[in-house]
Formats: structure tokens, C-alpha cells, sequence
């Protein structure tokens, strides 16, 4: 393992390890989603990458609770104990929820992480970041609720809770000199989320730069493109020819789908394996990757309000262009009148050598 | 070996009591923290307290939202299980709304939870419950165990082709063993089958109330077929593996059948609609209860209770005594009478105010997030701590007993459960049989699960031809127009992937005046109540014997892990166990076993 004096502030500490590991915690305000999310990915799958078997990785040792092959408690933290002292470096740091409030709890605890060892009280999820975000190679926001809050963040929540630039400053930069790198979705989308992390890793390795993130950290290869614009329902929307309830295959605009203003590649990308999505087979898009998400967004299922405009300027173009192409599709559908079984060639083929 | 016979009486030897903890615990989804008093010199757990350290306040930040949300808000409750949470809001929400959603969309959503079944239970067995069962942690725990499972054939050899139970262990080390990963491919193929029928996973895109938004093509059930007959050698594999695992441990280990026992205090709340039959009147609850293809019911040291879901409902009781809560008894309540008349009591959820108090962990006082919700069973005027074991344990055990389902592919004969699976690739049809085991125990409801994944997929069979019948005979609609009323109640019964799980709404001024969710989790892994009454966990894990041969000092608790584990904890519904205030007794954290370990 590669051990490295603690870096000055703001100084990076150089890459192209051999080996590293992920610390991940999911005890934000978390549903454990995006971890189980992450089991569903196969570009690549996560016993790939683990096991090895992705060239140009460094060894991974993943320290994740649900797939732990220890029994819990003191052995499982021990990782986790040993980076905050400052004695397991390099170390990929993903949280996974969002980071609650802790100043308004009184004696109590909103979330917790094992114990502290002296005194037996619950340490908080904030305790372990304020301690493993400063000597963290790289930190990755796994799920909408880390990155930006996300649902448990709605408006009238108890906890206060907020997502990790929130916590630690949309300024913040790891020891390996990354921003905050993250990975929205509610659950992350499998593959969105090993794609990034493999990006990660192979930066770590020395083999790649630093991913490309949008102003919201965000990375921009998967999340430069609207719903909208990947979505295979546009062509209904372009053609004004609207759901009105949700038996039908068009587009979803008018009865909930924010897809044109939400920055995801799901309806592109399908969900696993090609299959599923959200408005591309019929589930309106609430926006769950997006900062906003989700009180800008409800109720989920009325009309984006934008939705009514554009919808009713596109439909007296779209109804006019749907019947032109009506008229051009049954043209299409009928075959050319030379392809018979009559005793005569008609197709214009003409054999001149032929008397 | 140190193991002995257990003696659940008069312990022998000089007690040597000691301290230990595991928090978090893990390989389960969520916070979950146990705390135990283990007497080492006769091996056995003499306290245990579970507690779960997060707090995120959906029933809090719920109210005054419009209704039509709370599918989508609350199934962002669980990552493993929020389908079932989406579901059954859809099926309150129906209630309320006074809907019903076309037959084909209720055919839909059984094959969503279907999937679910199978991907779950298999992830959650292969991946997190066999690592304690698998060669690599039995070196550990138990050497002269796995020195005879090296020499002991499997009976089921014929089926899974593994030799000796010593390789079938080897198969379930994770990331390397060969049924390890083949589980982890299995839990994509049945997620893609999810995606199919629900958009994508685990939270649902295409589930509204009122019904789906899938287009029921042809194509919608070929591709969900395809891939449920890939699975199926798996499904059949997987039963033999279990069956000789558990087997196996019950003749090397005597006793064994003492890990995480308590009494068949079982809770299942049913599953899979009849579409022919519901209607989601609460007045007519009690028919289209008893025609779900899993019976709901409640189970009292092997006798079923009830199998009435308005009785089911009408028994349910939030207690506090151990949570971070204030009590609600002197607020406003929501709802006093059901609308067959019944009185509603004030501990009932839709009556509950959830009123968060944080506080230090105290246990001898409030040392939990969840609450102890308890059925009040009139007849022994008791509050019943009820569990799911882990939810497939109560659906078979329920089903077998009420000898209501009767399809071509799941029959209950009244003390068993009937599966027939069709011809798979390497294998025949095949028929397994369920059958009531002697014990609630956790060897037993981890059994239980793997029959569970075949039930899934045999209905899942008749629910494709259902599927098929009706888009062939042209009735392509899977979804009803609504108007939300300004004022309803309503009330979602559904079995999630671990058991149990209800929503109460309450509907005021066309918003969300009272919302309350209850998972299996809360059942399983809540605190002592105001009774004194211990949780599930508790009372398996309490009075367990060790079987271990690590001593104290390096001591792993897998006996206690695997009680725990047995019952699928799923703590973003919650739990921490704990030490009681008695004599110290020399204080031990579980030991640490090094830091790298992939």
C-alpha cells in the first residue's frame, strides 16, 4: 500500500497508485439505494473491478456495508478508524445520503456511524466527514440525496439535512485536488455510477485526467444532454401529439414528464442492461437527478408549468406537419406498382440485346 | 469442539459475562447496531438490545403534500425494497381515491413484485446471508465444522452438481465462489424483468395510482418470459444448495435449531392481487384479502389467527417505550371509526403523530429510532411482538395453513406449500414442497426465502399467460382516470420483500394531513415497548446459544449474526443492540481483524 505524508491544504497529492481504497458510507440520510443500485451495474460490474479484472485499475479494497464480507462492527471500521487517524492512504471517500443537520438535535443524533471508541457514543455521519473528507484522495457523492439533498431535504423535513458541497463547500478539493465528484440520481443509474468511479480510478492509476464535472460537479459526459433530448417519445412532442392519460405511448409532457428541462440519460441510456427507463416506457420524469428535486418538481403528476406553453405552441405546427407525414407514411407503406406477377416486366428495365 | 448442548435452563459453569457489540452491523440494508451480554463459560447470549441510529422523517415532511405523490416520495423509503413502498401507497391511495385499477395493470404490478421477490431474495441470500455460512467464515468459526463438511456428501449433488458440502461452501465465498457470482448475474437478469414491468429499480418510474404506465405489447411479456426461463435451472439449484446447507448444520451442530428461535409469532399481510376480485373497498377488504395468491394472516404458536385483513387492521398498535419520540395520545386524532363502524384506536397509524425527540442512547431508557409496533390480539387481550421472519417465512407458513391459494402452479394443501416450476434448460419440472418446520428459528427462515424465489417465479408463470390472454384478446388498458377527494382515508396492505408492510393516509383539504408507512423492519428489529415487551431480534437473539469456537478473545459472534441476518433487516426502516445495566463484566468491543480486506 502506498503511504503518503498528509499533503498541505490545497496541495495535490500525486497520483498513479497501485492500490486504493474505498471507503464508502451510506449513513447519510440514505436509503441505501444507490449501493444496491450500484450491484446492478454491469459497464463494468463492480466484482470486475473488485476482483481485478478491469485493466489499468488500481487493487481496489471496497469497504462498503452491505457488500462486507466481515460480520460488522469493530472489524468492518477498522478501515475507517485507521484513515481518520490519518493511517490508510490513498483513500477514495463516497458518501452515500444526504448530511443532516447536527446542530439542532439537542443531546441526540439525527444519523450514526459505530461508536466512538472511549466514550461509547454514537459518532454522526458529519463527525466521520470533518475527519475523512480532508485526507481523502478523491470524495464522490453517490445518489441525488448526497449530492444536493434530495428527497429527505424536502421541504418541512425535520433533520435539516443537506447534500456534501452543501456540508463541505462547493469549493472544496480533496488531497488529490478533485472537487467534490458527483454522481446525481435517484437511485444513481448502475452503470452512470461505475463509469465514474472506474473515471476515478483510472485518474488515480495516472492513466487519466480528472473528469470532465459541470458547474454542479457533476460528470459531463452523462449529464450534459436533457431527458428530452434522448428521450424516444420527442418525436410525439415535436408532432404536438400528446398523452392525455397514461395508457397511451406518446409523449408524457402534459401529464407530469419534466424531461426537457432535467439533465439525465436514463431514457438514452435505458436503466440496466438497455431495459426500462422512465418517460421512453411510460414513467413520467420527476427531476430526480436534479438539484432542485424533488419540491420543484411536485406535485409530480400535473403539467410542468412550462409544459403549457410550449406544448400549445408546438401544436398547431405539429398537427400540420403530423398530416403531411400521415400523407408521405401511407405513400411509404404502399410498394412500387412494378412489382407484380403479371406476364410482362414493368420495372423499367429495358434488354435491349434482347429482340 | 466447545459447543455443547445447549442449556437454555440452569446454566452449569460460574457465569463469565462479557460486553459485546457490533455496530454497525453489516451486510443488511441500513443502520442497525446489536448490543449483547454473552455468558462465555456456558456459551450462551444472556441480553441483547437492537437499536437503529437514523432518523429521516418521511411521515414528518409528508404532510400537506398532494396525495398522488406519496407512490413516489415513499419509495424512496428503502433502496433494496421501494417498489413495495410505491405499491402499497398505490394501493391506499386506490382506496381513497375510490379506483380500481384495470385487471391487466394489477397483472403488471404482480410481475414487477415478482421480480422483486426473486431479486431481492436472491441478492440478499447469496450475497449478504451466505457469506456467514460460506468456507472462508467457517474456517474462522468453526474449523472441526468445515473439516466434516469436506468429507460430508451433499444428498443434493444430482441437482446442483456440488460434491460435498465443504465445495458447496466454497461456492458462496464472495466475489470468488462460483454461486456468489452467478447470483449477483441472477440479481441483474430478475432486475431487468423488474425494469420491464416498473421502469427501472428499485424506484418504480411507471407505477401511478390508478395503475401502470407499461405498454402492455406482446413484446413486454415474451422478453420478462425469456428472461424468467434463464433463471429458472438457478431458482431449482438454489433450493437443493439451501436445503443441504441448513440440513447439514442441524446434524454437525446439535442444537443448532436454538439459533435466533423464539415463539411462531408470525405476521404477513398478503400479496399479489386478484385481479378479478379487488376492488380496494375497504368494505369488501376482507374477500379480496382472502384472494390475494399469497393469504394474509397472523399465525399464534401454529395456529392462524385470522385471516381478515380488516381484523388485521383494525389490531395494529404503535407502541412507544424505548424511541426517540414524544407520545402522541393528546393530539388531535385523524380517524375514529373505519367505514364498516369499527372504532379505530388512538394508537393505530392513522391516528399516530410522529413527533421526533433525539436524545442520548440510554438502554435502560430510549435507546432507538423505531418504534414497537405490536398487534393487540383482543381474544388474550395481549400486544403481540409479531414478526415477518423475514418475510418468506410468515407468506408460506400463513399460505400453507390457510389452504386458500389454489393455482396450477402454487397450491396450499393446509400444512404445506406446492410449487411446480416448468422444465428449465439442464432440469425437469419440478414440483417442491414447503413444509411447516418445528421451529421459528433462523436456519428456518432463511430456508424459507430460497422457497420463496420459486413461489415468485412459479406465479410469475401464470401471470405472463394472464398477462399474454388479455393484450390477445385486445384489453390493452392498465390505467383508470381519478379525481383526488378532498376528504379520504385509506389503507394499503402488501407483503414488502421482508414481510409486513402497511400505509394508513389520511386525506384532508385535498392534501396529506396524516401519512404513515409501516415496513416489516419496524416489526422485526423495534425496542423494548412500553410493556417491556422486547423486539423480534431481541428475543431471538436473547437466551441463544454459542456455537462459535472462538473464545472471547477473537470472538466473530456469527451465531448472533446470522440470528440477526436471518430476518433480512432493513433498517432505513431501523436498529442498534446493546448492554444491559447489570454487573460489570469485563467491557469487549468485536475485535478487529486488520484493516485491508477486500
Amino acid at each position: 500500500m502506498t503511504t503518503a505524508k498528509s499533503p498541505q491544504a490545497g496541495q495535490s497529492q500525486p497520483h498513479g497508485f497501485d492500490e486504493i481504497h474505498i471507503l464508502w458510507i451510506s449513513e447519510g440520510m440514505s436509503c441505501d439505494g444507490d449501493t444496491v443500485a450500484v450491484t446492478a451495474a454491469a459497464q463494468p460490474a463492480i466484482e470486475d473491478v473488485v476482483t481485478g479484472l478491469v485493466p489499468g485499475l488500481p487493487t481496489v479494497h471496497l469497504h462498503n456495508k452491505v457488500l462486507s464480507p466481515t460480520v460488522g462492527g469493530e472489524e468492518f471500521l477498522a478501515p475507517f478508524r485507521a484513515a481518520a487517524r490519518g493511517e490508510l492512504t490513498p483513500f477514495i471517500l463516497v458518501i452515500e445520503g444526504s448530511i443532516p443537520n447536527e446542530k439542532i438535535n439537542g443531546d441526540g443524533y439525527w444519523t450514526s456511524f459505530g461508536n466512538h471508541p472511549n466514550t461509547g457514543e454514537p459518532l454522526t455521519l458529519n463527525w466521520w466527514i470533518d475527519n475523512l473528507a480532508p485526507k481523502a484522495w478523491a470524495v464522490v457523492a453517490a445518489g441525488t440525496c448526497a449530492t444536493y439533498g434530495g428527497i429527505h431535504a424536502m421541504a418541512g423535513n425535520p433533520t435539516g439535512c443537506m447534500g456534501l458541497a452543501d456540508y463541505l463547500g462547493s469549493d472544496f478539493r480533496s488531497t488529490g485536488g478533485l472537487p467534490i465528484v458527483n454522481v446525481p440520481g435517484c437511485p444513481v443509474q448502475p452503470d452512470n455510477f461505475m463509469e465514474t468511479l472506474t473515471w476515478v480510478l483510472y485518474h488515480a492509476a495516472g492513466s487519466a485526467p480528472p473528469p470532465p464535472l459541470d458547474e454542479m460537479l457533476r460528470p459531463q459526459w452523462l449529464f450534459g444532454k436533457t431527458v428530452h433530448e434522448g428521450c424516444d417519445r420527442a418525436g410525439y412532442y415535436e408532432q404536438g401529439d400528446f398523452a392525455k392519460d397514461y395508457n397511451s405511448p406518446k409523449c408524457q409532457v402534459k401529464i407530469g414528464c419534466w424531461g426537457p428541462v432535467v439533465n439525465c440519460n436514463v431514457p438514452k441510456r435505458g436503466w440496466m442492461g438497455g431495459i426500462g427507463g422512465c418517460p421512453n416506457v411510460g414513467g413520467i420524469c420527476i427531476a430526480c437527478t436534479m438539484p432542485g428535486f424533488p419540491d420543484k418538481f411536485m406535485p409530480f403528476m400535473d403539467m410542468p408549468p412550462g409544459g403549457s406553453l410550449s406544448s400549445a405552441i408546438v401544436k398547431p405546427y405539429g398537427a400540420f406537419i403530423r398530416r403531411m407525414r400521415g400523407i408521405t407514411n401511407s405513400t411509404a407503406n404502399t410498394e412500387p406498382r412494378w412489382r407484380h406477377n403479371r406476364e410482362e416486366l414493368t420495372s423499367g428495365y429495358n434488354p435491349r440485346w434482347r429482340p | 469442539m466447545t459447543a455443547t448442548k445447549p442449556e437454555r435452563t440452569a446454566a452449569k459453569k460460574q457465569p463469565q459475562i462479557m460486553e459485546m457489540s457490533w455496530d454497525p452491523i453489516t451486510r443488511i440494508i441500513g443502520n442497525l447496531g446489536i448490543y449483547t451480554k454473552i455468558d462465555f463459560a456456558n456459551r450462551l447470549v444472556t441480553e441483547c438490545h437492537s437499536t437503529s441510529s437514523l432518523f429521516r422523517g418521511y411521515s414528518v415532511f409528508m404532510k400537506g403534500k398532494d396525495p398522488r405523490d406519496a407512490g413516489f416520495i415513499t419509495s424512496r423509503i428503502c433502496g433494496i425494497c421501494g417498489d413495495n413502498h410505491t405499491t402499497c401507497s398505490v394501493y391506499a391511495q386506490n382506496m381513497a381515491y375510490g379506483i380500481k385499477t384495470p385487471p391487466l395493470g394489477e397483472t403488471i404490478l404482480n410481475l414487477g413484485e415478482a421480480a422483486e421477490y426473486m431479486f431481492d431474495h436472491t441478492i440478499f441470500q447469496d450475497n449478504l446471508v451466505f457469506v456467514d455460512f460460506c468456507e472462508a467464515m467457517v474456517k474462522e468459526t468453526n474449523p472441526s465444522l468445515l473439516a466434516r463438511a469436506e468429507n460430508a456428501e451433499a444428498p443434493g449433488a444430482a441437482v446442483h452438481g456440488y460434491r460435498t458440502i465443504a465445495e458447496i461452501m466454497r461456492a458462496y465465498n464472495p466475489f470468488e465462489g462460483e454461486v456468489y457470482r452467478e447470483a449477483l448475474k441472477v440479481s441483474r437478469t430478475t432486475r431487468e424483468m423488474f425494469c420491464l414491468m416498473e421502469g427501472r429499480h428499485v424506484h418504480p418510474s411507471t407505477v401511478y395510482p390508478g395503475g401502470v404506465g407499461t405498454m402492455p405489447q406482446p413484446t413486454l411479456f415474451t422478453d420478462y418470459l425469456s428472461r424468467l426461463l434463464d433463471i429458472l435451472d438457478f431458482v431449482k439449484k438454489a433450493v437443493a444448495l439451501n436445503n443441504d446447507v441448513f440440513d447439514f448444520f442441524y446434524e454437525a451442530l446439535p442444537g443448532y435449531e436454538e439459533v435466533g428461535r423464539r415463539r411462531v409469532l408470525l405476521g404477513c399481510w398478503g400479496c399479489f392481487q386478484n385481479p378479478e376480485v379487488v376492488d380496494y373497498r375497504y368494505e369488501n377488504m376482507t374477500n379480496w384479502g382472502r384472494a390475494m395468491y399469497v393469504t394474509p394472516g397472523i399465525v399464534v404458536d401454529g395456529q392462524l389467527l385470522t385471516t381478515d385483513l380488516v381484523d388485521i387492521n383494525l389490531g395494529i398498535r404503535i407502541l412507544l417505550g424505548s424511541s426517540y419520540y414524544k407520545d402522541w395520545v393528546n393530539e388531535e386524532p385523524f380517524v375514529t371509526q373505519d367505514p364498516l363502524g369499527n372504532p379505530v384506536d388512538m394508537r393505530h397509524p392513522w391516528n399516530q403523530t410522529t413527533l421526533p425527540e433525539p436524545g442520548k442512547r440510554d438502554f435502560g431508557d430510549r435507546y432507538s429510532w423505531v418504534m414497537s409496533p405490536r398487534w393487540f390480539d383482543r381474544n388474550s387481550g395481549q400486544h403481540l411482538a409479531l414478526d415477518t421472519g423475514g418475510g418468506p417465512f410468515a407468506r408460506l407458513y400463513t399460505t400453507a395453513l390457510a389452504g386458500l391459494v389454489d393455482t396450477p402452479y402454487v397450491k396450499s394443501t393446509g400444512r404445506s406449500v406446492q410449487i411446480s416450476l416448468p422444465k428449465s434448460r439442464t432440469l425437469p419440472e419440478m414440483t417442491l414442497e414447503w413444509t411447516i418446520p418445528q421451529w421459528s428459528n433462523a436456519l428456518e427462515r432463511n430456508r424459507a426465502r430460497v422457497y420463496f424465489v420459486a413461489y415468485a417465479a412459479a406465479m410469475a408463470v401464470q401471470f405472463i399467460e394472464e398477462g399474454l390472454a388479455r393484450v390477445r384478446a385486445g384489453d390493452t388498458r392498465v390505467f383508470t382516470e381519478f379525481k383526488v377527494p378532498d376528504e379520504a382515508i385509506g389503507c394499503g396492505f402488501h407483503e414488502a420483500v421482508r414481510g409486513v408492510l402497511s400505509h394508513h393516509l389520511v386525506i384532508r383539504d385535498g392534501k396529506i394531513a396524516n401519512y404513515h408507512p409501516y415496513p416489516p423492519t419496524p416489526w422485526n428489529g423495534s425496542p423494548r415497548d412500553s410493556y417491556g415487551t422486547p423486539g423480534p431480534y431481541e428475543d431471538a437473539v436473547q437466551d441463544m446459544p454459542i456455537f462459535e469456537e472462538n473464545g472471547p478473545e477473537n470472538f466473530k459472534g456469527v451465531d448472533i449474526m446470522r440470528a440477526v441476518r436471518s430476518f433480512d433487516p432493513c433498517l432505513p426502516c431501523g436498529v442498534h443492540m446493546y448492554v444491559g445495566q447489570g454487573r460489570t463484566i469485563e467491557k469487549l468491543h468485536s475485535p478487529m481483524w486488520g484493516a485491508g480486506h477486500a
